[in-house]
């Protein structure tokens, strides 16, 4: 690994801004439901509370989390990314992000089928598979949302 | 690359770069840089003659112990109880049948909590640890609380990181039936008056367990002197294999404590219908132990007290002391961890970056730190932070080691804060 790939992670655009200036950030008014998930090894968290429309589509997005760069740069651009979409498009979105990033185990849930050219402003984290302790900072806010939305499913 | 040098402001008598010598790994290159490896606190580098005597065992003497009547069972019983001897003689514990092999001190803690601790707590009794305990020294009593009745006090703790006494004074009393403590913090590097909590717990009546996994390695322990009931220690951070742990503990609780579990070794007689256990420490030493582990620590134990503990001390004083003036130099960079009594654990949060981006680029330099909550969940959400770094230094290390931790602590300050 050379530096300059630290350089590429690091200084990537779309990251450090995510980072910088977390999208929807801050609670929702009477939200659907809400969903979390903390890594106990690193103390990271994420927090989501979601609004689904009368089109069944995600209306609303709130955002609140604690950890590094690429985790909180993960949450935010989930919180973009969702907006619009069904719950099952969004557990799709969420299989397809898992695959990008090598965790095998989504095959079986069935994903959307994109390539990275399709996965838009969520391929700057793509880079984050040549630090493989990382790999778990990137997917905790999709972990989250995968449980959230099983659950919201399954009380509905 | 800067040379491994000694630091200069030790006495001449005391070279870190000889020791660094008798460390193969210190000699590796991470990431195209010698490696700096400042993650003492999580598991100490093994010096060559704890390599050696591990092969020597495989290669010579592996046997089963305690069973055999052949000559390598003889020869691996011999230099098995041998490091009890050494561990027994390191923690200065009156008897040999006072140590115990564990796997590591979260076992130890286990065994005392279930053991002495299902005899002896019940239900409204109350067992009191500090603030900043490593989860291993929670969890188990938590687990014990849950299963008798008992009640868990938590003892505070100040911003420096030091125990708010009277709140330890307040808390003891009349029901509590044990007390755990760790001597050495291993996310702030506090080091607890372990006597006086002693004194304190023995004057109501309570047990005290003392954690000493990361203590041991850095001053000398003297159950006797502390008095403790129980005292545990781990093999990994004291230059020993991993999966090897001790646990002191006083003859008369041994003794009338039932067994932890069953298996071959810690029986002397079995039928179907009665069995009667083995004598202490072997009692608590169920199934086949961690013979190479055992023998290992022992030369382990043997290479740490050769150094001198007075010029590991001084030497690691002088580092904190270094690395402390250097990393306050950092604007915006907290201390997190400034108790008075205060071992080389430099743990640190800086405004605006998390611990694990700082760790990553230290690591893409080669400098191995450890970044998050260190198993202290608790302690470090009450410091109000949500994590920290954490760089610990030990005998091995150098002031150009601690020059290139803060050099890449700018450089992550910089990938940071430089907005485009």
């Amino acid at each position: 690994m050379t530096p300059e790939s630290l350089d590429d992670l690091y200084r990537d655009q779309v990251i450090l801004d995510h980072c910088r200036h977390p999208r929807n950030s801050g609670s929702v008014d009477l939200p659907d439901f809400s969903c979390s998930a903390v890594n106990p090894f690193c103390g990271d968290e994420v927090h989501f509370q979601l609004k689904v429309g009368n089109n069944a589509r995600i209306s609303e997005v709130g955002f609140k989390g604690e950890g590094c760069a690429i985790n909180q740069a993960s949450g935010s651009l989930l919180s973009e990314a969702i907006h619009g979409l069904t719950v099952s498009e969004a557990l799709e979105l969420s299989c397809d992000f898992s695959l990008m990033m090598e965790k095998k185990t989504c095959i079986d849930l069935g994903g959307g089928g994109r390539n990275i050219a399709e996965m838009g402003e969520l391929a700057a984290l793509y880079r984050v598979r040549e630090f493989p302790i990382r790999v778990k900072c990137a997917l905790l806010a999709w972990t989250a949302l995968d449980n959230g939305i099983k659950d919201y499913l399954n009380n509905r | 690359m800067s040379q491994a040098s000694a630091s200069t402001a030790s006495p001449p008598s005391f070279d870190a770069g000889r020791v660094r010598q008798d460390f193969p790994i210190l000699d590796r290159e991470v990431r195209g840089r010698r490696l700096a490896y400042l993650d003492n606190a999580a598991t100490t580098q093994k010096p060559r003659v704890v390599l050696d005597v591990l092969t020597r065992y495989y290669t010579e003497h592996n046997a089963n112990i305690h069973r055999g009547v052949h000559y390598l069972s003889e020869a691996a019983t011999q230099a098995h109880e041998a490091a009890r001897l050494t561990a027994q003689q390191f923690l200065n514990a009156r008897q040999t049948r006072e140590m115990i092999f564990t796997r590591n001190a979260t076992e130890g803690i286990n065994l005392v909590a279930q053991s002495f601790g299902r005899r002896h707590i019940g239900k409204g009794d109350e067992v009191v640890i500090t603030g900043m305990e490593h989860h291993s020294n929670i969890v188990p009593w938590q687990l014990l609380c849950e299963q008798t009745g008992a009640v868990l006090r938590v003892v505070p703790i100040a911003d420096d990181g030091e125990l708010i006494w009277e709140e330890f004074e307040r808390l003891v009393g009349s029901r509590t039936k044990l007390v755990a403590a760790v001597h050495l913090s291993n996310s702030l590097g506090t080091v607890n008056p372990v006597s006086r909590i002693v004194e304190l717990a023995h004057q109501h009546g309570a047990a005290v367990l003392i954690d000493g996994a990361q203590a041991a390695y850095h001053f000398p322990v003297d159950v006797q002197a502390l008095d403790c009931d129980f005292y545990v220690a781990t093999g990994h951070k004291l230059y020993g294999p991993t999966g090897i742990g001790l646990l002191y503990g006083k003859a008369a609780h041994l003794e009338e404590m039932p067994p932890y579990q069953g298996g071959g070794d810690m029986i002397s007689s079995v039928t179907f219908e009665k069995t009667t256990y083995n004598e202490i420490p072997y009692k608590f030493e169920a199934g086949t132990p961690h013979i190479a582990g055992a023998i290992g620590l022992g030369a382990a134990i043997k290479y740490l007290t050769g150094l001198g503990f007075d010029q590991v001390a001084l030497h690691e004083r002088e580092l904190l002391a270094y690395a402390t003036d250097a990393l306050q130099q950092i604007p915006g960079l907290k201390l997190i961890g400034t108790a008075a009594e205060k071992a080389s654990i430099l743990s640190f949060a800086m405004e605006g970056i998390h611990p694990h981006d700082i760790g990553t680029i230290l690591d893409r330099m080669g400098i191995a730190v450890r970044t998050g909550h260190h198993c202290a969940m608790p302690l470090v959400r009450s410091l109000g932070v949500a994590a920290t770094v954490r760089a610990s230094f030990y005998v091995y290390n150098t002031e150009s080691e601690v020059d290139r931790l803060i050099e890449g602590t700018v450089e992550a300050i910089r990938y940071f804060r430089n907005d485009p």
